[in-house]
């Protein structure tokens, strides 16, 4: 890992961020905001609004992370199975402030993960086994119990967490997983079922 | 009479110029037009089909983000708000200072129908106190007129657009006759639960009044009770109810309602007015200021028309000011002459004075009995389908609270739509889980959260006004507005209250807060305008020296300029302000109908 970047996460010292090498946190032209009047009734894809970020090695990293995150399971795919990897790219490369500081947290935090695969197992992180991935991710996972010197790691782990649950969740496959049954039109509206009723003790 | 041009519309001839299409110009228009008159209405942004521009089923994936808020979508990429938000292009305004707890944000929509499109669609009455505060506890001002004055206003409003309700005979929490208020929906089990519970409190929980069809209109004695000896606004107003579908129970309102199931200014007030032919609508014009005729009555209005950049001039027998409270202020105080150096309508001063926003604070909590419940729908009417009114009249009233006002509490839950936040943030309950675990999780957790919003009164102060920048101007060339706000002890103190009641609420269900209750009430305090309740600046009263209007919201120094949004409000009840705002608007058309009539206008 970059020793200068490994110094700002140790320290939280942040005033002026230093440049990371190979790492590429701004584009080469300022994506555009879509306005106070865009079309609502469009279908939009990653990509349309704004010109993507990842690399092909970023985007390894961030499918291995994400899969990491929402694995396949007997109830729904995995995160980069319904495109959350493009969600997130899309999101790291929107021009809103919020996404801008998103950009820099998920580039860094991915080149560091990348490093720490390297420093532990000798092996870059789109190569580690489930294993491996865990052990990195259990030490980030959650930032209350983080060591000092990874707690700007956590940090991103827990941002990078919020981002893949979002892209997931809102996928027709997210949303079945959770069970969301709405957004159909209803002739009338009953009111919960006699079964809620009797699991919280109201019937 | 449709939608017209720049140029058509200084050609016309009208009776009334309505400057504003939202609540209160909406329901002017409505009201004028009905009964005869001709009516020009003047709406800053651009003009708004909700029918076929509105996102109904669209869902997360489908937008940019996900549908998450930007700054230029302030309230998700599918909220019907268009060219609006705290912040509009080009339309800036100025704090006059930068301390914590003396901003305020002003909320604009640059639409047809305005912030009407985006409302959460609560359509409160105002009770017996909120019209007589000053008269209560020595506090702020009374309004010139009463209950008793507004209340057939109320019934017509309710008849006309439909909220539903209840009638519960609680403390200035008024019932509306047999027959104005349609059933509400039934209660979400997140609902029941806060009802079960917040009882063993002494908190009552009662259904919610929101303008949304939970039942066609009743289109075959409505008209007549609306529009009584006038066969031609019956037979309008009875086609146009027979129109409106009624809640298909899916679809935030928040996005608009294509199928005119809830109130929108465009899909409720202004058809019929349309269908009278009375009216004109001309939409991209930025009015400036009112001008006058040499007897010293106004004579009509400079607007910028967005489309050439010129400014030109429409005239009208009267003139309505229904802008938002803060833009109606603004247009008044750049509307000077040599005759009204201050600004028209301000030979009190008062202009701009006495500006309000609703208290409000938040807290949400989670709930372990709502956990892993069976997949239903819960979708209802989006939310609010019950509320807690004030419940503590009496005690307040005896000294025994350490603030002087009331609020109301808006709550809700439910396996609502997946968004990017969802299963976000979850590691106060998880301790940090990823992987399948996580997925476990987030079913676990989905749906089982409750949130809790104050919305409370707060209490005019001269700290809390605006005035005109001396320097900066929009890109139109008018000058802009400049804030000055304060909160008294009385509304951080509810504030304070507000968070201490949530929890104890959340507790009392078995549920978690996520963070303690905020007992700072100046930290619990959402800043000044960002509940989008403004009134007052201009408001109403009994004398021309402490208000600028009079209880017919007629300036005391121009005959024929009147105003019909929420400037006139001389308090600001907590119940939210539409419901008053459209009700107070058809009184005061009433007024300059009759007056017309009797050509004293």
């Amino acid at each position: 890992m970059d020793r200068r970047l490994t110094l700002k996460w140790m320290l939280a010292a942040a005033a002026t961020p230093p440049l990371v090498r190979g790492l590429q946190l701004f584009a080469a032209t300022e994506p555009q905001p879509y306005g106070t009047d865009p079309k609502l009734l469009e279908t939009y894809h990653p990509g349309d609004l704004w010109s993507l970020t990842f690399t092909p090695l970023q985007r390894r990293q961030a499918t291995v992370l994400s899969d990491t995150i929402i694995p396949a399971d007997a109830t729904s795919p995995s995160a980069s199975a319904v495109g959350v990897v493009d969600f997130i790219d899309e999101w790291i490369s929107a021009p809103y402030p919020t996404q801008r500081a998103d950009r820099k947290t998920v580039l860094e935090g991915l080149a560091w993960f990348d490093a720490e695969a390297t420093r532990r197992f000798a092996r870059s992180m789109a190569d580690l086994d489930e294993q491996q991935l865990h052990s990195i991710c259990d030490d980030i996972s959650y930032v209350p119990k983080a060591k000092p010197e990874i707690l700007e790691a956590a940090k991103f782990f827990a941002r990078y967490r919020d981002l893949t649950a979002g892209g997931f969740y809102t996928t027709p496959q997210g949303r079945q997983d959770l069970g969301y049954v709405g957004n159909i039109p209803l002739p009338r509206f009953d009111g919960p079922p006699l079964e809620v009723l009797k699991k919280v003790g109201l019937a | 009479m449709p939608f017209v041009d720049a140029e058509a519309a200084v050609r016309g001839e009208y009776d009334v110029v309505v400057v504003g299409s939202g609540a209160g110009g909406g329901q002017m228009a409505y009201t004028l037009t009905m009964s005869g008159a001709r009516v020009l209405l003047l709406e800053a942004g651009r003009r708004y089909e909700p029918a076929v521009e509105t996102a109904m089923f669209q869902t997360p994936e489908m937008a940019p983000l996900r549908g998450t808020s930007t700054p230029d979508k302030p309230f998700g990429f599918y909220d019907a708000t268009i060219d609006g938000g705290w912040q509009v292009p080009g339309e800036p305004y100025v704090q006059s200072s930068t301390e914590p707890g003396a901003r305020f944000d002003w909320w604009r929509a640059r639409m047809l129908g305005g912030r009407t499109n985006h409302w959460g669609r609560i359509a409160l009455r105002n009770g017996p106190y909120d019209f007589k505060p000053r008269s209560r506890d020595g506090l702020g001002f009374d309004w010139p007129i009463s209950y008793a004055d507004m209340a057939p206003y109320y019934d017509k409003v309710e008849l006309l657009i439909g909220v539903y309700g209840s009638n519960e005979g609680l403390e200035n929490t008024p019932s509306s006759p047999a027959g104005c208020l349609l059933p509400p929906p039934k209660p979400i089990v997140s609902d029941l639960l806060v009802k079960k519970y917040s009882a063993t409190l002494g908190i009552p929980t009662i259904p919610f009044h929101r303008a949304v069809l939970t039942r066609q209109l009743d289109w075959q004695s409505s008209p007549a009770k609306l529009h009584p000896g006038n066969a031609r606004a019956q037979e309008i107003i009875a086609s146009d109810m027979r129109s409106r579908a009624p809640c298909l129970w899916a679809t935030p309102c928040g996005q608009g309602c294509s199928i005119r199931a809830n109130y929108q200014s465009p899909t409720v007030h202004l058809p019929p007015a349309l269908a009278t032919g009375k009216l004109d609508i001309l939409t991209d014009a930025m009015v400036a200021e009112v001008t006058l005729a040499g007897s010293g009555r106004a004579s009509g209005v400079r607007f910028v028309d967005k489309h050439s950049g010129k400014s030109m001039e429409v005239a009208a027998r009267v003139i309505v000011l229904a802008a938002s409270a803060c833009e109606t202020v603004r247009i008044l105080l750049n509307s000077r002459s040599a005759q009204f150096p201050q600004g028209l309508a301000n030979s009190s001063g008062k202009v701009g004075k006495y500006l309000m926003d609703t208290v409000g604070s938040d807290l949400s909590g989670q709930i372990p009995l709502l956990e892993s419940l069976p997949p239903h729908n819960e979708e209802g009417a989006s939310f609010g389908h019950m509320y807690v009114p004030w419940w503590e009249y009496k005690n307040q009233h005896a000294g025994k609270l350490a603030f002087a006002r009331g609020y109301h509490i808006e709550f809700g839950g439910g396996r609502r739509m997946p968004g990017a936040y969802t299963a976000a943030g979850l590691e106060w309950l998880t301790g940090g889980s990823y992987g399948r675990k996580l997925k476990e999780d987030a079913r676990r957790y989905y749906g089982s959260m409750v949130y809790f919003s104050g919305r409370g009164e707060m209490i005019p102060n001269e700290n809390s006004y605006c005035e005109i920048d001396p320097q900066m101007k929009d890109k139109w060339g008018i000058p802009v507005l400049r804030f000055h706000w304060r909160w008294s002890d009385h509304e951080t103190r509810q504030a304070a209250h507000m968070q201490q009641t949530f929890a104890a609420i959340i507790e009392s269900m078995g549920g978690r807060v996520q963070k303690p209750p905020q007992t700072d009430g100046a930290k619990a305090i959402a800043p000044g305008g960002s509940i989008i309740h403004e009134v007052g600046g201009a408001i109403m009263g009994s004398n021309s020296r402490d208000s600028v209007v009079n209880e017919w919201c007629q300036s005391w120094d121009v005959e024929n300029l009147f105003l019909a949004d929420g400037a006139p409000f001389p308090s600001n009840a907590d119940k939210n302000p539409t419901l008053t705002i459209m009700a107070n608007s058809w009184r005061v058309a009433d007024h300059i109908l009759d007056r017309m009539h009797r050509r004293e206008l």
